[in-house]
């Protein structure tokens, strides 16, 4: 074996393409990861933007990583540390807020002030969606069966998930059928009376789509934001130890340390193609590596569309990627700080300062702030869902000193005119002024600022059309259309050629799912 | 409480927090509906419990969720909810009930007292006002939640009487048990319905959350020569198990917190089929499903079981130990075993020092619910697992003369 040939291919070192490794590895192969970056991580890396001001640049939290994988690769061992984040505040137009503790007693005193029937109701909505949520679960972890075969594979995989629907009450099935075709906003109105309860509510329903709390589908959206598990414990949000890129180090480490080499600054620029089967890649600069598999762990339209010429796949499948929808509706601002951000609706550094700060007011808040995006503009007053990762982890500023990430919506990739500086420093603009009206030392405070948009998502991680979870979270773009038809179970058409990133099953998020499950198909196909 | 003297980050604090804060000696304090309460306000238990048992505790039980539901359809809605019938329900009476889904679960369980024709009190362990609210649809009803308005003292003992009689304006001697009526005490409009959670002659005292203070205060006055002694939930907790009397989300689950079917349970099952009032004319919440399992029996039912003393001292004695009992009630799930096959599990275990016997609310399935079947209970002696032999007995444990007298 010459030192260009491997067994696997990996390209992209996102979680999902070092877990995809990391799992080859184990299983003996000899595995070589392809980054364009000159460090891991992708999507979810931290990076130093000034000087002792660490951020996770585009990614913030996470809840979703599956607990097999964490045991499977001993990331523990590896550095993985969660740590915990206790609370959702929303600030109010009128001065007061809502909050949301880590304490079942605290949280119904504080919902009880803004409406007593809500603060019960918030209870049973909570058992219901966590009922659900561990209904629909287990079809995260398999590979989606395509309906419309006959084969032994996909009819056991059916069956699997016909035990699963089975297990539902007859309730459960009703409700999920519901779930899955409801807007986020019917859904909550179902339920609550008070308007920041169910803004703030709705936002899970929203994150990453480029959709409205009122537009169908995104009820599943915010099941989906349910199904987060740390330490076996559902629904837990929490920050990692250094950012997110503190979890992409981690199973870098436990994959390097299970034989995995990753290359740096190795962009991809070509897919080999040898007797219809794909054979190695080609490198930007020139150079070819073969290998016996290669698996893809960037966006589908990459991996499809740009690494492949589409004489190499059939016409239906190239047609099935050009309609994926992967349009980037969300930016980032990430602040350095020289100081807590001062709310007014509750004074003082207090615990709402370790917890997420969601500006979210009201649905119909949320909804306008998408009537913008729909027309090409990014939000004049956006959704932000924003944390400030120095108070949870004492690392990522220097010491008096904050950082605070932003997470925006909605700031569509295809903005009228297309992004460029002024629109940037626009958008940023819009985000700090939205965060002036509650907190009115955040402009004194900034010492360092970076507004990133779906554009420079796409330029810095390579993610097409910036979209985070690589392909919105639709109905028709989840299981086994995800995604494509009859290309859900992480093969592609092209012999030799795998998938495994956040564009196929079980969808976006840090969890990792997608490149274990693939790592485990190319495994099954191994002769 | 929005304005509450004390920070939204702590749990709330019952209208008489000035008074019991500084008795609470050992800094014991438990959480009961979002409120902070006195576990016990000694280091030990005992002197709490043996007020319980001789003399008078006065237990801070203002945490019950209330709830006050008037007008015309106000009988109405309970005879909807509650699987007793209202109608039978006087003025001045009280009722303990439970409620349940359209399965026949139990969803909570309290009391409805009958404060005048059109007029309820109703508590109950978790928040109820959802429920209510949507049974109510089309009545003409309010419904008010009154938690945090309306202050609760227990007093329970054999002397409760006699002291409530030295401070209330009206004498008590007249009250039957579970009946209420209103008085006055320290110039304070009260409440009392004959109630309580100890199986022991007792009282409850319901009043407005400002007079909190001196109707405390008037009342330990009128019991310093009986002996009256503030007690804890540690205490309450031992007492109730000796009396029977189960408690939500520790020895059943409510049907809308269970995961699972199976966490569920009937009244039937939980020993309430005295309050199932199948019949009572037209529907209630989970009717069809009550007068099945009344047809066809339940598969399992919430009994009494006492431990044979010799039985444990051999358990122990086998690791060279004498018994060794905890101090408190346990809220444990033990496995309950008949010739070496589990048939059930206790939910709640405690030493009865007015018994002299270990006891336990034990869940048992069809037929090894019957009064005198012999099973064994599971005891962890010195980390090894043995089992203690004892015998099924009908609830309560303890039901003295004095309780209805």
């Amino acid at each position: 074996m010459s030192a260009g040939s491997y067994d696997a291919i990996v390209i992209g070192a996102g979680h999902n393409g070092l877990i995809a490794a990391a799992y080859l590895s184990r299983a003996g192969k000899k595995v070589v990861v392809l980054e364009r970056n000159d460090r891991v991580g992708g999507a979810t890396v931290t990076r130093e933007i000034f000087p002792g001001y660490r951020f996770t640049e585009f990614s913030y939290v996470v809840s979703l990583l599956r607990p097999d994988i964490i045991r499977d690769l001993e990331l523990p061992r590896h550095g993985l540390k969660i740590l915990p984040l206790p609370s959702t505040v929303t600030p109010m137009d009128n001065g007061d807020y809502l909050a949301a503790w880590d304490d079942h007693d605290l949280t119904r005193r504080e919902i009880y002030r803004h409406s007593p029937r809500d603060a019960e109701a918030v209870d049973e909505y909570s058992r219901v969606m966590a009922r659900a949520a561990k209904a629909i679960k287990p079809m995260l972890s398999v590979v989606p069966p395509d309906p419309s075969s006959m084969s032994w594979r996909d009819l056991a995989g059916l069956l699997k998930l016909g035990r699963i629907g089975a297990s539902m009450s007859e309730q459960e099935r009703y409700r999920i059928a519901k779930l899955m075709t409801q807007s986020a906003g019917d859904l909550l109105d179902e339920w609550f009376e008070f308007d920041p309860l169910k803004g703030t509510k709705s936002a899970s329903g929203i994150i990453g789509t480029f959709l409205g709390p009122r537009s169908p589908g995104t009820a599943y959206v915010l099941l989906h934001h349910y199904m987060g598990e740390i330490d076996g414990a559902f629904r837990a949000w929490g920050f990692a130890k250094d950012g997110t890129g503190g979890i992409a180090e981690a199973i870098a480490r436990s994959a390097r340390a299970l034989g995995v080499e990753i290359r740096y600054n190795a962009p991809v620029a070509k897919v080999l193609v040898k007797g219809g089967r794909a054979t190695g890649v080609a490198l930007a600069n020139g150079d070819e590596l073969r290998a016996k598999v290669v698996m893809s762990a960037v966006d589908p339209k990459r991996s499809f569309l740009q690494f492949l010429e589409p004489k190499h796949l059939p016409d239906e499948f190239v047609q099935a990627i050009r309609n994926f929808r992967i349009r980037g509706s969300s930016g980032k601002v990430n602040l350095a700080l020289s100081e807590l951000p001062q709310f007014t609706c509750l004074p003082g550094d207090g615990p709402l300062h370790r917890g997420a700060i969601s500006f979210s007011p009201s649905i119909d808040y949320i909804e306008r702030a998408y009537d913008d995006a729909k027309y090409g503009r990014f939000s004049q007053r956006p959704y932000i869902d924003s944390i400030i990762p120095s108070m949870i982890d004492r690392d990522m500023a220097p010491p008096g000193h904050h950082v605070m990430s932003c997470f925006v919506q909605y700031a569509p990739y295809d903005i009228e005119g297309g992004w460029d500086d002024a629109k940037r420093d626009a958008f940023g603009e819009a985000v700090i002024s939205t965060i002036e009206r509650h907190a009115p030392n955040i402009r004194r405070a900034i010492v360092g600022k970076q507004v990133i948009t779906p554009k420079d998502i796409e330029d810095t991680a390579g993610i097409t059309g910036g979209n985070i979870f690589h392909g919105e979270l639709l109905l028709h773009q989840l299981f086994f259309l995800r995604p494509a038809p009859q290309w859900a179970d992480f093969r592609t058409p092209l012999p030799g050629y795998y998938y495994g990133a956040s564009g196929a099953h079980p969808g976006g998020g840090i969890m990792g799912a997608n490149g274990q499950l693939a790592a485990m198909e190319v495994l099954k196909d191994w002769r | 409480m929005n304005g509450a003297p004390y920070s939204l980050y702590q749990l709330k604090r019952t209208p008489f927090h000035e008074r019991i804060a500084p008795l609470c000696l050992p800094q014991n304090w438990r959480r009961w509906g979002g409120c902070i309460t006195v576990g016990s306000y000694d280091l030990g238990i005992d002197r709490e419990y043996w007020a319980i048992r001789d003399a008078a505790a006065l237990i801070d039980v203002s945490p019950l969720m209330k709830y006050l539901i008037e007008g015309p359809d106000a009988a109405r809605l309970l005879d909807r909810i509650i699987t007793r019938d209202i109608a039978k329900l006087a003025v001045g009476q009280v009722y303990y009930t439970g409620w349940c889904d359209d399965e026949g679960k139990l969803l909570d369980d309290g009391t409805v007292t009958r404060l005048g024709e059109q007029s309820f009190r109703v508590t109950a362990a978790e928040p109820s006002l959802r429920w209510l609210h949507m049974s109510a649809v089309g009545m003409q009803v309010t419904i008010t939640e009154i938690t945090e308005q309306t202050a609760a003292l227990s007093l329970q003992g054999p002397k409760a009487r006699a002291i409530l009689n030295r401070c209330c304006e009206t004498s008590l001697d007249g009250l039957k048990f579970f009946r209420m009526a209103e008085n006055r005490l320290q110039g304070k409009a009260v409440s009392i319905s004959r109630t309580g959670y100890t199986g022991d002659l007792g009282y409850e005292i319901w009043m407005d959350a400002a007079d909190a203070l001196p109707v405390w205060d008037a009342i330990m006055a009128a019991g310093a020569d009986y002996g009256i002694v503030p007690c804890g939930i540690l205490a309450m907790d031992m007492a109730r198990v000796e009396a029977g009397l189960f408690m939500l989300d520790v020895d059943y689950t409510a049907a809308n917190h269970a995961w699972i079917a199976g966490q569920k349970s009937s009244p039937f099952e939980m020993g309430l089929g005295w309050t199932v009032a199948l019949d009572k004319p037209g529907y209630f919440v989970g009717r069809r499903a009550l007068e099945r399992e009344a047809r066809e029996g339940s598969a399992w039912k919430l009994v009494g079981l006492e431990v044979d003393w010799e039985g444990l001292e051999k358990v122990y004695g086998s690791v060279g130990l004498p018994p060794q009992i905890p101090g408190t009630a346990v809220r444990g799930s033990l496995p309950v075993m008949r010739e070496g096959q589990q048939v059930g599990y206790a939910s709640t275990s405690t030493w009865s020092p007015v018994l002299k016997k270990y006891i336990a609310l034990v869940h048992l399935e069809r037929p090894h619910f019957e009064p005198g079947t012999r099973v064994e209970i599971e005891i962890t002696a010195e980390h090894k697992r043995r089992y203690a032999p004892g015998t099924v007995v009908t609830l309560p444990f303890y039901d003295p003369p004095w309780k209805k007298k």
